[in-house]
């Protein structure tokens, strides 16, 4: 069994879905002969057909708009946005037409299709590369939000998207695309869209995270465990609907909770996660739950993006805060 | 030194004027003599004017919530519908009723829309039409999607969307000319230019000389129609579906007509645009015309315009009774809103559903 990376898994799921139903069909900008800018779709196009894996014209909204069409009439069509800033501009299919769809036409027409796209930032990128925008989409009623964090959670949770009957948006976490290899088996299991994954058990402090910041958090709960504490990590990977029962279990263990999230603070997803907490487990709780995130600025170009991402220090630090509390 | 590399025209189609006399005899499409055909879509339109008045009334006593007329577009709608075929596609915006009704939605279910209840979007046919469409002109990238959608699958099926001046100026509506243009889409976009977007008249949307050339711009064959002549809006809507249907690509018509209403009932058109301008419209109006020209050639009479209208009136008191029996004795609970959001729902939803059937009552007052 080959090691892979987590492109290479998105790869894999794209072209076992591709295989086991005619009606997937890859669309979006460079995906055909180009294979895509990270190379997410390479070989589908020779494999598949330039009926199947579709260059399309530049136009973000274009591609959003007929995946909705084309998802109404029995195709499942899995767009690609190149980067995480140029999908903006799809909101309007996403939040009006998508999300709405088997809603407003009480059943009688579904929209299933799958809209991936690599978000977050620290890989050197231009202006309107590098944000980290699942909030917005996780706010849209009728729409699932999908972000794994590792080669075999990418492939499971993208078979799973793509067969889901309903819209999903499947966020990539492109700075951690090479980080990791993993045996894969390509055996067509998915996973559920529904739960989280525990990384790493532990009994002093729970560490909430997803996408790229699995990869600072897990290094931050190595770090505790050599200061004799010890850290479970959760990747929540599904963002809209959220597994609070395995978070508030851990919590309920644990009393302590930090929340690690690369996008900005204000109204983001740790946001929902805390009041969650503080909701159905609060007795459990110990000391406040704090929020590690980006700042509520713009994302700066990349000189300076590391300095906004949540580093190891930043979590230790607020990891330090809630341990104090007695 | 300049060369002209690529050039282009617009025509422009009529065969029926204003006085119901063809303009001329001797170059019309067959359409202008098949009787049958021209005197069902004159029953149609007559019955959605029928319907707009009534649903109109509806509103303005109570009963219906804002509603957005078709008025003067009988004759661009109802050719859309009668160009059809069953298994096509139709991506309306939001008051192409003509077509809808041509295509076999009912009446209740128009006014169970605007009457505020999802269950008017559960079209009992045709089932894989779009619904409304509010945003403008997103339904012309949807119509892409399903002609896409029929290409890749090898169906000789058709879609068809409308968008109107406003919505012309939309990047949704030029997008879509695009990708149907790259892709040779079996897609119609039929452009209802009724010369007002809400206060906004066509000559603020741009100084393009029409707004057919916009499908031009895209490499899409594109035409401009009188679309108060249901002959010509008939005979260039068939044109452009056999067309697509044959896998020659894609078409743009533009229809050009007049919103003789407000734009819908919240609107009062009175505060933008002149009463004589109106009136001028109204005498170019599709019913009128179409109702001399059929009494020319013998086909239609008195008689049976008032059996028309007495039908008529029935209909759609039928249809407003259904409509109005449906939400006072057989309303949505509050659980309708999950029931369909998602194919299976979610575990936080289904918390949430649990909750809201503990309180089953209005949250507030209208």
């Amino acid at each position: 069994m080959a090691k892979i990376t987590l492109i290479e898994g998105v790869t894999m799921a794209l072209a076992r879905a591709m295989e086991e139903d005619a009606s997937v069909v890859v669309l979006g900008e460079d995906v055909g002969v180009n294979g895509g800018v990270f190379r997410a779709t390479a070989g589908l196009q020779q494999k598949f057909g330039d009926e199947r894996v579709i260059d399309t014209p530049l136009a973000e909204v274009m591609i959003a708009g007929v995946s909705v069409g084309m998802a109404t009439q029995g195709l499942k069509p899995v767009a690609e946005a190149q980067f995480c800033g140029f999908t903006m501009p799809m909101i309007d299919h996403l939040m009006c037409h998508a999300g709405r769809m088997r809603n407003r036409t009480r059943g009688r027409l579904s929209c299933p299709m799958v809209l991936r796209f690599p978000t977050g930032g620290g890989i050197h990128a231009p202006e309107h590369h590098s944000e980290s925008p699942e909030a917005l989409f996780a706010h849209m009623p009728g729409i699932r939000v999908v972000m794994p964090s590792s080669p075999s959670r990418a492939y499971g949770l993208l078979l799973a998207a793509i067969r889901d009957p309903d819209p999903v948006i499947y966020m990539e976490p492109k700075r951690i695309y090479r980080w990791q290899r993993e045996e894969v088996e390509d055996d067509g299991e998915e996973l559920p869209l529904d739960v989280c994954f525990t990384l790493r058990d532990g009994e002093d402090v729970t560490l909430v995270t997803w996408g790229a910041m699995v990869k600072e958090t897990l290094q931050a709960a190595d770090q505790l465990e050599q200061k004799g504490i010890s850290a479970e990590v959760i990747d929540v990977a599904t963002l809209s609907p959220i597994d609070m029962d395995t978070i508030i279990e851990s919590v309920e263990r644990t009393g302590r909770c930090v929340i690690v999230q690369e996008a900005p603070k204000h109204c983001g997803v740790a946001g929902e996660i805390a009041a969650n907490l503080a909701d159905a487990g609060i007795w459990s709780l110990q000391a406040p739950v704090k929020r590690v995130c980006g700042y509520d600025t713009v994302m700066p170009l990349y000189r300076n993006e590391m300095k906004y991402m949540p580093s190891v220090k930043r979590i230790l630090h607020a990891v330090n805060q809630v341990l104090e509390v007695s | 030194m300049a060369r002209t590399v690529a050039a282009f025209k617009v025509d422009y189609f009529q065969f029926l004027g204003q006085d119901g006399k063809l303009l001329d005899e001797q170059h019309v499409p067959a359409v202008a003599r098949d009787f049958d055909r021209l005197t069902d879509l004159y029953r149609l339109m007559t019955l959605t004017r029928a319907f707009d008045k009534k649903a109109i009334a509806l509103q303005r006593t109570g009963k219906l919530g804002t509603y957005a007329s078709s008025l003067g577009h009988e004759a661009a709608h109802c050719s859309i519908g009668a160009a059809m075929h069953e298994e096509d596609c139709f991506a309306p915006m939001y008051r192409e009723y003509g077509a809808q009704f041509y295509r076999g939605v009912k009446m209740s279910e128009v006014l169970l829309y605007w009457g505020g209840d999802e269950r008017g979007n559960d079209f009992s046919s045709p089932r894989h039409d779009f619904a409304w469409c509010v945003p403008i002109a997103t339904q012309c990238l949807h119509a892409a999607g399903a002609a896409m959608a029929y290409k890749l699958k090898n169906e000789a099926r058709v879609a068809v969307s409308v968008v109107g001046d406003g919505g012309s100026s939309k990047g949704d509506f030029l997008e879509a000319i695009n990708a149907a243009s790259a892709w040779k889409l079996p897609l119609v976009l039929v452009i209802i230019n009724n010369q007002w977007a809400i206060s906004v008249p066509r000559s603020k949307q741009n100084t393009a000389a029409t707004l057919a050339q916009k499908g031009i711009a895209g490499g899409l064959p594109s035409i401009q129609v009188d679309g108060n002549d249901v002959i010509a809006c008939l005979w260039a809507m068939e044109k452009a579906v056999s067309a697509a249907r044959a896998g020659k690509g894609a078409f743009v018509i533009e229809m050009l007509t007049y919103r003789l209403s407000d734009h819908t009932t919240a609107d009062d058109a009175r505060r933008y645009r002149p009463q004589e301008e109106v009136d001028e419209a109204a005498d170019k109006e599709p019913l009128k015309r179409l109702r001399r020209y059929l009494i020319d050639q013998g086909t239609w009479d008195d008689q049976r315009e008032q059996d028309l209208v007495s039908e008529c009136t029935q209909f759609v008191q039928q249809a407003a009774d259904e409509y109005i029996d449906m939400v006072q004795n057989d309303p949505q609970p509050v659980t309708a809103m999950f029931d369909y959001m998602y194919q299976e729902l979610p575990h936080d939803l289904v918390e949430q559903r649990a909750y809201a059937e503990q309180f089953p009552e209005d949250g507030g007052h209208h």
